[in-house]
């Protein structure tokens, strides 16, 4: 008999990205995918196009499993959601079909509690990050997927922080080998984000 | 060692293409196949291969400067999808009646009315009469492994050949993916060496003449002919394929089919999302099973039919409608097929995922319980059907 995915032991972390047109949120999607990838996991990233154009909203995702993932459609229950820009919980539903055993990331300066009147309900976990002040530090621009990128993988604990470190430092010197001199800021970027990802409570029933 | 890596069906597309190195590439930039051209032109520009790069102003000029180097001996590709491959209409025809092996890679997108980016199968089977040999994919794997074949199919039927995926869903998700080394991909596809060609001034020779009443019937006699020989060519080509990798292809992949019930049959990356489905009803104990189409032109006929007679009820996918008011082209050919058979199954069509309408894990439980319906009722019901369309009047 063939096992289901779970009883196989291939659970798939889904994770679902929210974001606008040229953010970055389908990069850090992709990004995501390299560095499970580079662990030994099998991995899906993979963006969800509507009309293109820059300040849309756009939609990203990731399947990370332990063997190949058949499944080719969306994620409508997702483990996790990554909310790249926070003025998208205005319009879109972003804790949609989300776990309550899981947690939403958002890009924001606020506290994790200050959101939840705008999360339609939601119980589970809430981490905030300020990606984009964190990019501007080390940066010096306004790049939130890099900051957001190391706060999913924290969140998510889809792969073990030190290797994602590693990871990430030899796929820089490998992107940005004509400037060199972008390596570090984004390096600290990512290293701040893990160390300043806040992470709320779920609500108590 | 093969090369473990992660690629979107576009890039390993692209790296099929760089590893075989073809002499000319002619192609205009569309969504969603627009990164192939773009990441082949970086090769050039890399100098890792040595191919003519024709930038043209339209796919019809596209497909015409494909048609001028293989009609000049050359290896030649391209790659579009919907408007494009609509646009390049006209030269379908000619390449495949002048036996041109011209490799396209078709992203398959929606054809436009209303305008659509998003992946179905009306593009490619819309070109189905055209007299192309089409191969579909389901996975990153699966056209990267496709277009490796696609040459030496091509080149030995001498038809024009499209390797099919499925726009966004394969071209531009990355996963994993196992890449042939360069010097088996060049040994497994080898130097094209053609009997007759253009530029060869021992034998000079005209391609795409008129074609009086006389010649033409022949001349498309020939091209059935052609189409029909190529069934052999497609198996010896996917066994020596996989004595290279280990990975098996045939006509179509059969899952789960052997105690099945009911089944389903479709094409391109939805089979994978039906897989899932088959694993979780299994589980359950249902006997459910499915049939993935790989090649579409020619029609795998008579060993089709005998996989779908397995079973006492199945649907067949289509993601093109036809608007014949009697379902879409893969189930007017599938269900064809069974005519001859006793103890066929009862056969009904779902139209599904036009213009990128996603289909889940759920929809292909709900096709698989409507199967269960027929064969427990011994009744097909209407078998022109809808699933994935919001209005329940139009299901």
């Amino acid at each position: 008999m063939t096992l289901t995915r779970e009883q196989a032991g291939n659970r798939a972390v889904e994770i679902r990205w929210h974001g606008r047109g040229g953010q970055g949120a389908k990069t850090a999607c992709l990004l995501l995918a390299d560095v499970a990838f580079s662990s030994g996991k099998h991995v899906q990233g993979f963006p969800e196009y509507g009309p293109e154009r820059m300040g849309a909203p756009i939609t990203a995702y990731n399947r990370i499993t332990d063997t190949h993932c058949k499944v080719h459609s969306n994620i409508y229950k997702p483990d996790y959601v990554a909310v790249v820009d926070e003025t998208l919980l205005k319009t879109v539903d972003v804790t949609g079909g989300l776990s309550e055993e899981g947690a939403v990331i958002i890009n924001t300066n606020k506290d994790p509690e200050e959101l939840r009147p705008f999360l339609n309900g939601y119980k589970g976990k809430i981490c905030t990050i300020d990606a984009a002040e964190i990019s501007m530090e080390t940066l010096g621009r306004n790049f939130p997927n890099t900051p957001m990128l190391a706060a999913v993988v924290k969140i998510s604990g889809v792969i073990r922080e030190d290797k994602f470190i590693n990871d990430m430092e030899a796929s820089f010197k490998h992107k940005f080998a004509h400037k060199p001199q972008v390596i570090d800021g984004n390096m600290q970027a990512l290293k701040k984000a893990l160390q300043e990802v806040k992470v709320g409570d779920k609500v108590r029933s | 060692m093969a090369v473990k890596d992660r690629l979107s069906g576009n890039e390993a597309v692209a790296v099929a293409m760089k590893q075989i190195n073809p002499d000319v590439m002619g192609a205009f930039p569309i969504t969603p196949s627009t990164e192939i051209p773009q990441y082949f032109s970086g090769y050039i520009a890399n100098g890792e291969v040595d191919t003519e790069f024709i930038a043209v102003e339209s796919e019809h000029s596209a497909m015409s400067t494909v048609m001028g180097a293989s009609a000049a001996g050359a290896r030649a590709v391209t790659a579009t999808s919907s408007a494009g491959l609509a646009f390049m209409w006209e030269l379908l025809y000619v390449a495949a009646s002048s036996r041109l092996p011209i490799t396209m890679a078709v992203v398959n997108r929606a054809l436009t009315g209303p305008i659509n980016i998003n992946n179905d199968h009306s593009d490619s089977m819309g070109a189905r009469d055209s007299g192309w040999l089409q191969i579909y994919a389901e996975t990153n794997q699966e056209v990267y492994d496709n277009m490796i074949q696609a040459m030496p199919i091509s080149e030995a039927c001498r038809l024009p050949i499209m390797i099919c995926q499925d726009g966004f869903i394969t071209s531009h998700g990355v996963s994993n993916i196992e890449l042939i080394e360069d010097e088996k991909v060049k040994e497994f596809v080898g130097e094209y060496e053609p009997e007759n060609y253009l530029l060869k001034h021992e034998n000079p020779l005209a391609v795409g003449p008129y074609g009086i009443s006389p010649y033409y019937m022949e001349i498309k006699r020939k091209q059935a002919q052609a189409m029909k020989d190529s069934m052999p060519v497609i198996m010896d080509t996917a066994k020596r394929f996989e004595e290279m990798t280990g990975r098996k292809y045939g006509f179509f992949e059969e899952y789960m089919m052997d105690d099945a019930e009911v089944a389903l049959v479709c094409i391109g990356s939805s089979a994978g999302t039906g897989k899932e489905a088959v694993d979780r009803l299994r589980a359950e104990g249902k006997k459910v099973g499915l049939i993935k189409l790989r090649v579409f032109r020619p029609f795998p006929r008579i060993p089709l039919a005998e996989a779908m007679c397995k079973v006492k009820a199945v649907a067949i996918m289509d993601k093109a409608e036809s608007f014949s008011n009697s379902g879409g082209p893969l189930f007017n050919e599938a269900r064809n097929s069974l005519y001859d058979l006793e103890n066929k199954p009862y056969a009904v069509n779902y139209i599904y995922g036009l213009g990128g309408r996603d289909i889940t894990v759920e929809d292909f439980y709900d096709i698989y319980q409507d199967l269960f319906v027929i064969y427990d009722n011994d009744d097909p019901g209407d078998v022109y059907r809808y699933i994935g369309v919001r209005d329940s009047r139009f299901r």
